[in-house]
């Protein structure tokens, strides 16, 4: 067993509105640059419909993620090493631009510059942030915006076409009529990333010490392949710089133990950020899983138990401090994803083993249990209305569990016995325990799911530890040897980091680390260093 | 005059291929990349991209051949004259007209296509000007003098001055009897090295053969130290709900 930590995430389909807050804010935050105009590290997307890229789930024409050989041995879609290399001249799997949409950005000027009196209002004329020609608009990043457009082409969805005909035949289009969800989208940072596997110059890495996903900047030689591989389409050229940037999950933030902006401004409260701890070792093996429906609990089964006291001695053993120990405890990702088993992951037959989780949506059912003249108490009937959803089960199924109908439908079974649970004891104060029965969870359970689904206050959202760092004795040893400048001379390590860490979110005077100067004090001139040596009593 | 284009600019442009590689390698990691436009224009790429590509590789291929091997050891393993020169006309025939197929379809991609266009720098400009001349000399010499006109041995006298130069005895008359078009493609030639060093021309350096044999996913540790520890959520949300108590 070898222990890694990885910072994942958790969405609430339920309580998403779509209103895109935490596109807006990842957008100026990281992609509000020449070069990136198309570019949405989050995007918020509606379902059904055909996503962003345009029909990027469509693995047959992109070829991303993974598949299984004849052998039955885990491999790249798009191909083997020589395959990939004889690709580098032209890569017949990435998408054009045009794929995403064509950003545009309008002469302002011909507002501001419009002189008074005029008898026509001016007007701003598109034009296209890639030639500076006049352009029409005809898509954008969210074009499908609450079903915009979906009677058009949402019979495109990738995952309708997926479904049984008689199954997809009931995802009705029709506006009136209609049900849908968004689906908020970044990086998956997965356990077994095709993009990484697919970097020629390996510029691509999953992070030690957190999982995070990243691109080398200075390495990156615009191969463009993880583009290609990655199954979410969630790595990007930047056609500026011609090299891939994609989601940091915020790193700097998360190594400061705050949420990323996406989460933090998400008005709706629905992300939850934690760790899990998982097995490096059992990684490719929950990937090669023959049967698409054994994904799932595959996935599942390469989280490990943070309360297991063999498994925080490894975590200990393999460098982790206490408080990431604890983190992993109290993480709300874990509760989710392995111990209420509600959260399910993305796509989960791409094999890349994701690391963004969400609740599936169950909105409409209580409703419709109501409608169809049933006991919204009743077990056995909002089973039997989880199934005859408009849009049915099998599509959700498709999203989550890789068509298993019976694990989605699971998941929704959960969440619906919880309100229904919570109903009855809110207004009459009774327990319903055939519903408990019906889910195999005790009322404790349920009522902790509810305080973290419902009332999900900031800090049980976010439960994210600050950074440690692997080579903190090399450091010292650092210090100890060059007593003059060590950390925080001028352009030393320690300054950098100050300086970013400063430009993020600290706020002048504020204690950096409560109860102790720990790793970090003021020094004489006011400004933050590391403490070189406290016994030493450097600083 | 002799000595100062066949001795001198030689080993001048030679200094500045390796200097400028070694300078731009220390000071411009970023920009050491095929500044890739495939996302912006695919269609002409398709075909102009792998064209010109496979054809440099077999253009390269040939000036190895041509340029390094002596004529003797052609000759010691038993390969004729007359064989040699059949296959380097038609090979570098061959692989000349891709290559040059491939450049035509890559400038025109980059002068019709507006989005191209506007990621074209300056110096992208100079290096398809400086491409399309050696390549329109380079082809004069292979088929105008060598498959259409009477031919010409640049193995013993071209060949000969080039291999000099790396043994630090380039002889200077030996290039002086050479046709013009030759003469101008051996000057072109390292003027392009010159150049080489600070166009997009780098990422062949990166060509990423270690892929073949590295591990899928990269695992990398964070470099440095770990960067400051700031609050804890909940108390930056209790700082701001009450600002007198921040300490």
């Amino acid at each position: 067993m070898r222990i890694r930590a990885q910072v994942a995430m958790v969405m609430n389909l339920d309580k998403c509105i779509g209103c895109h807050t935490c596109s807006v804010t990842c957008k100026q935050t990281w992609t509000n640059r020449d070069g990136t105009e198309y570019v949405w590290f989050n995007n918020v997307e509606t379902k059904p419909g055909i996503g962003y890229p345009k029909h990027y789930e469509d693995q047959d024409r992109w070829h991303g993620g993974w598949q299984l050989d004849e052998k039955g041995r885990l491999k790249l879609r798009s191909g083997g090493r020589v395959k990939r290399l004889s690709r580098l001249f032209v890569n017949p799997d990435l998408p054009s631009i045009d794929d995403y949409y064509e950003p545009a950005t309008f002469d302002k000027d011909i507002l501001a510059n419009a002189p008074a009196g005029l008898k026509d209002t001016p007007v701003q004329q598109p034009r296209s942030a890639l030639t500076g020609e006049p352009m029409a608009v005809t898509w954008g990043a969210n074009w499908e915006d609450s079903l915009g457009g979906t009677h058009e082409h949402g019979t495109g969805d990738p995952n309708l076409a997926r479904m049984s005909a008689e199954a997809a035949a009931r995802v009705k289009f029709e506006f009136e009529k209609t049900f849908l969800f968004h689906l908020p989208r970044i990086c998956e940072h997965c356990l077994n990333p095709a993009c990484v596997s697919a970097c020629p110059s390996g510029a691509m890495y999953k992070r030690e010490e957190d999982g995070i996903v990243l691109v080398d900047q200075d390495r990156c030689r615009g191969w463009r392949m993880c583009v290609s591989a990655c199954p979410y389409k969630k790595v990007y050229v930047n056609h500026s710089t011609g090299k891939a940037e994609k989601c940091t999950l915020c790193f700097p933030r998360i190594e400061a133990g705050q949420p990323t902006v996406c989460s933090e401004t998400c008005v709706g409260r629905l992300r939850y950020l934690g760790i899990v701890f998982y097995d490096e070792d059992a990684v490719l093996a929950a990937a090669s899983v023959t049967d698409e429906h054994d994904l799932l609990d595959a996935q599942r089964a390469v989280f490990l138990d943070p309360s297991d006291p063999a498994v925080r001695e490894a975590a200990r053993a393999a460098g982790m401090p206490q408080e990431w120990l604890d983190a992993a405890e109290r993480s709300p990702v874990w509760r989710l994803i392995s111990e209420y088993k509600v959260a399910l992951p993305l796509h989960p037959e791409y094999r890349t083993l994701p690391m963004v989780w969400y609740v599936p949506p169950l909105s409409p059912v209580l409703d419709a249990v109501g409608e169809a003249g049933r006991d919204d108490t009743d077990a056995d009937d909002i089973f039997h209305t989880i199934r005859e959803l408009r849009i049915p089960v099998e599509y959700l199924a498709e999203l989550f569990t890789a068509g298993d109908v019976e694990a989605t439908a699971g998941v929704l079974m959960k969440l619906a016995a919880m309100r229904s649970y919570m109903r009855a004891r809110t207004l009459d104060g009774t327990v319903a325990d055939e519903l408990l029965d019906g889910i195999g969870m005790t009322a404790d359970q349920v009522e902790a799911m509810y305080r973290l689904l419902a009332i999900a206050k900031y800090d049980e959202r976010y439960v994210i530890p600050a950074a440690y760092s692997k080579d903190a004795a090399a450091l010292e040893a650092q210090a100890t040897a060059n007593q003059d400048c060590a950390l925080d001379c001028e352009g030393g390590p320690g300054m950098t980091t100050q300086a970013s860490a400063e430009s993020f979110h600290l706020v002048e005077g504020e204690q950096v680390r409560p109860g102790g100067p720990g790793l970090v004090s003021r020094r004489s001139d006011g400004r933050r260093g590391f403490t070189i040596n406290p016994l030493r009593g450097g600083a | 005059m002799t000595n100062l284009v066949w001795t001198v600019l030689p080993y001048l442009c030679l200094v500045v291929f390796v200097a400028g590689h070694f300078w731009r390698w220390r000071h411009d990691q970023f920009g050491w990349t095929t500044h890739t436009s495939q996302v912006l224009e695919n269609r002409l790429l398709r075909l102009g991209s792998p064209l010109f590509h496979l054809g440099v590789l077999g253009v390269a291929g040939g000036h190895v051949m041509g340029l390094l091997v002596p004529a003797s050891v052609t000759e010691k393993i038993g390969i004729s004259e007359h064989a040699y020169h059949l296959t380097a006309v038609l090979g570098g025939t061959v692989t000349g007209l891709m290559l040059m197929a491939g450049l035509v379809l890559l400038i025109i991609r980059r002068m019709i296509n507006g989005r191209v266009r506007r990621v074209t720098s300056r110096m992208d400009k100079v290096l398809y000007a400086a491409l399309a001349a050696m390549v329109a000399l380079g082809m004069i010499a292979t088929v105008g003098v060598n498959l259409i006109g009477g031919g010409y041995d640049y193995r013993e006298t071209i060949a000969v001055w080039f291999r000099g130069i790396f043994w630090f005895q380039p002889d200077p008359t030996l290039m002086s009897g050479a046709p013009l078009v030759y003469q101008l493609h051996a000057i072109g030639g390292f003027l392009f090295l010159a150049l080489w060093p600070f166009t997009r021309l780098v990422h062949v350096w990166s060509a990423p053969l270690a892929y073949l044999w590295r591990p899928y996913v990269v695992y990398r540790g964070r470099r440095g130290p770990a960067p400051t520890a700031t609050a804890a959520p909940e108390q930056v949300r209790d700082a701001a709900r009450e600002p007198s108590a921040r300490r």
